[in-house]
C-alpha cells in the first residue's frame, strides 16, 4: 500500500515557488508579445490588401494546424540551428506565436462584430480609416473580445507546461525533476495541479473584475 | 453649395442611380422623397462619399468629392451626416460622442471641444444628458446627440438620411424641431424623409425620386397640390390618403 508523505511539498516549497514564478514570468512575456502579434495579424485577416491577407491567413492556419508541442520542439531544434534562442526564448517564441494566431482570430471576430454603422459614422465625421479603427472600432472590439481573450490567457498558462520538453525551467519541469529524486509523484503532481489551478483561477477573477469596471455605466 | 452632375451608380446589374443631377444652393433645404428602393439613401450617401459612384461628379462648396486627389477626410468635416439608426458610439457618453471628432480630427483641445459640445447639446435640449451613455437615452435623444455630433465639426452642409424613421411616433417631433431650427439658421440641408408635412413646411424644394431617377422637382406648394408627373401623383395619393 502506498504511503503518502506530503512533507515532500513543504520541504521543497522553494522549488515550487520558483517554478511557479518562472511559469508566470514566461506566460506574461508570451502574452505581452502575443497581443500585438494577434492585433497585427487579426487586422491582416480583414485587410483588403491581398498579400497582407494571404500572409496573415497562412500564419494563422499554420499555427492552428500544428500541435504546440511539435511547434516548440521544431523551434528549439530547427530554428535553434540558425538563431541562438535557447530554451527560455525558444519557449517564449513558440508560446507567443501560437497564442498570437488564436488572438488574431479573436481580434478579427471582435472587429467584424462591431456594427458597420460605427465605421461609417466615424468616417462621416472626417476620421481616416486608421483613426476610426483606433478611436472607435478597436475600443468596442476590445470590449467584445475580453471573455475569449481571458480564456486564451488561461490556455497559455496551461500550455506553458509543455515547454518543459525543451528544458525550459518552469513549474512542470521543476516537478518532473523533483519526482525523479523523491519518487513522490502522487503528492507532487497533485500539488502542481493545484498551483496551476490557483494561477489560472486568480487570473480569471482579475479579468472578470476589469471587465466589470470597463463596462460600468455602458451595459 | 452642393452640385451633383450626371451621377450613375449600379450594384451589379441593378442601376440604383441613373444620370442624377441636382444643385442645392446655399441655405436651401431640399427634401428627397419617393418610394423605397428609389435610390434616395444611396444618393445622399454619395454626397459625402460613404457610397462611391460609377461616374459623374459631386462638388460640395467647390470641392469635388469623388475626385481621387481630394482628401475626403478634410472634405467630410464640412459635411455633417445624420443616420437613420443614429450610430452613436455606445462606449462614449453623449458629450464624448460630440467631442471625439473635434479633438481627434480638428485638433481642438479637450476644453474647447467640451465647451462647444455642451453648447450644442444644450441648444438641442440635452443639457442634463452630457454624461449619459447612448443606451440610457431614448431614440429621440440619441438622434439629437447624433445631430450635435455632426454639428460639432461646424459643417456648412447637413445631410439627413431618414432621421426619424427609426423613432417612436412621439419622438419624431423633437428631432424635426431640431432640424427646423437649423433651417431657420440658414444651414444648407438635404433630408431624405417620409414626413410629408415636415417636408412641405420647411423645404425650399421637393425632389421626387423613383427607380433611381429624379422624376420631379418642385416647390412644396406646387408638388403637394399639383404635381406634374403621374408617378408623383400616384405616390402622393398613396402616402397622403391614409
Amino acid at each position: 500500500m502506498y504511503q503518502y508523505d506530503w512533507s515532500v511539498i513543504s520541504r521543497n516549497m522553494d522549488v515550487f515557488i520558483e517554478g511557479a514564478l518562472k511559469t508566470l514570468e514566461i506566460s506574461a512575456i508570451s502574452i505581452l508579445l502575443a497581443i500585438p502579434i494577434g492585433i497585427l495579424f487579426g487586422l491582416g485577416r480583414i485587410s483588403k490588401n491581398k498579400i497582407v491577407f494571404i500572409i496573415s491567413s497562412a500564419y494563422i492556419e499554420i499555427m492552428r494546424g500544428v500541435p504546440l508541442l511539435v511547434l516548440l520542439i521544431w523551434i528549439f531544434y530547427v530554428l535553434g540551428q540558425f538563431f541562438s534562442l535557447g530554451s527560455y526564448w525558444g519557449s517564449i517564441t513558440g508560446l507567443s506565436l501560437f497564442a498570437g494566431a488564436f488572438i488574431a482570430e479573436i481580434v478579427r471576430s471582435g472587429i467584424q462584430g462591431v456594427p458597420k454603422g460605427q465605421m461609417e459614422a466615424a468616417r462621416s465625421l472626417g476620421m481616416s480609416h486608421t483613426k476610426a479603427m483606433i478611436h472607435i472600432i478597436l475600443p468596442q472590439a476590445f470590449r467584445r473580445v475580453l471573455p475569449p481573450l481571458a480564456s486564451q490567457f488561461i490556455m497559455l498558462i496551461k500550455d506553458s507546461s509543455l515547454i518543459s520538453v525543451i528544458a525550459a525551467s518552469e513549474l512542470t519541469l521543476a516537478a518532473k525533476n523533483l519526482v525523479a529524486t523523491s519518487f513522490r509523484s502522487i503528492e507532487v503532481w497533485t500539488f502542481v495541479a493545484l498551483i496551476y489551478f490557483i494561477m489560472t483561477f486568480s487570473l480569471s477573477l482579475i479579468i472578470r473584475y476589469f471587465e466589470k469596471r470597463l463596462l460600468k455605466g455602458e451595459a | 453649395m452642393i452640385t451633383i452632375k450626371n451621377v450613375n451608380k449600379s450594384f451589379g446589374d441593378h442601376h440604383v442611380l441613373t444620370d442624377v443631377s441636382l444643385e442645392v444652393p446655399k441655405s436651401n433645404v431640399i427634401a428627397l422623397i419617393g418610394p423605397s428602393g428609389a435610390g434616395k439613401s444611396t444618393l445622399i450617401r454619395t454626397i459625402n462619399a460613404l457610397e462611391p459612384v460609377d461616374n459623374g461628379e459631386i462638388t460640395v462648396d467647390g470641392i469635388s468629392i469623388h475626385d481621387k486627389k481630394t482628401d475626403i477626410n478634410v472634405a467630410r468635416t464640412n459635411i455633417g451626416f445624420v443616420f437613420q439608426s443614429f450610430n452613436l458610439f455606445p462606449f462614449l457618453t453623449a458629450l464624448e460622442n460630440v467631442t471625439m471628432a473635434p479633438i481627434k480630427v480638428k485638433g481642438l483641445s479637450k476644453e474647447e471641444a467640451e465647451k462647444r459640445g455642451k453648447e450644442l447639446l444644450t441648444s438641442l435640449g440635452l443639457a442634463d444628458k452630457f454624461d449619459a451613455y447612448p443606451n440610457r437615452l431614448s431614440g429621440g435623444q440619441q438622434q439629437r446627440v447624433a445631430i450635435a455630433r455632426a454639428l460639432a465639426m461646424d459643417p456648412q452642409v447637413m445631410l439627413f438620411d431618414e432621421p426619424t424613421s427609426a423613432l417612436d411616433p412621439e419622438m419624431v417631433t423633437e428631432v424635426l424641431d431640431a432640424i427646423r431650427k437649423l433651417a431657420k439658421d440658414g444651414m444648407t440641408m438635404v433630408v431624405v424623409t417620409h414626413e410629408m408635412g415636415f417636408a412641405k413646411e420647411i423645404c425650399d424644394e421637393i425632389v421626387f425620386m423613383a427607380e433611381g431617377k429624379i422624376v420631379e422637382r418642385a416647390a412644396p406648394s406646387k408638388f403637394f397640390t399639383n404635381p406634374d408627373t403621374q408617378r408623383a401623383q400616384d405616390f402622393l395619393s398613396k402616402v397622403l390618403n391614409h
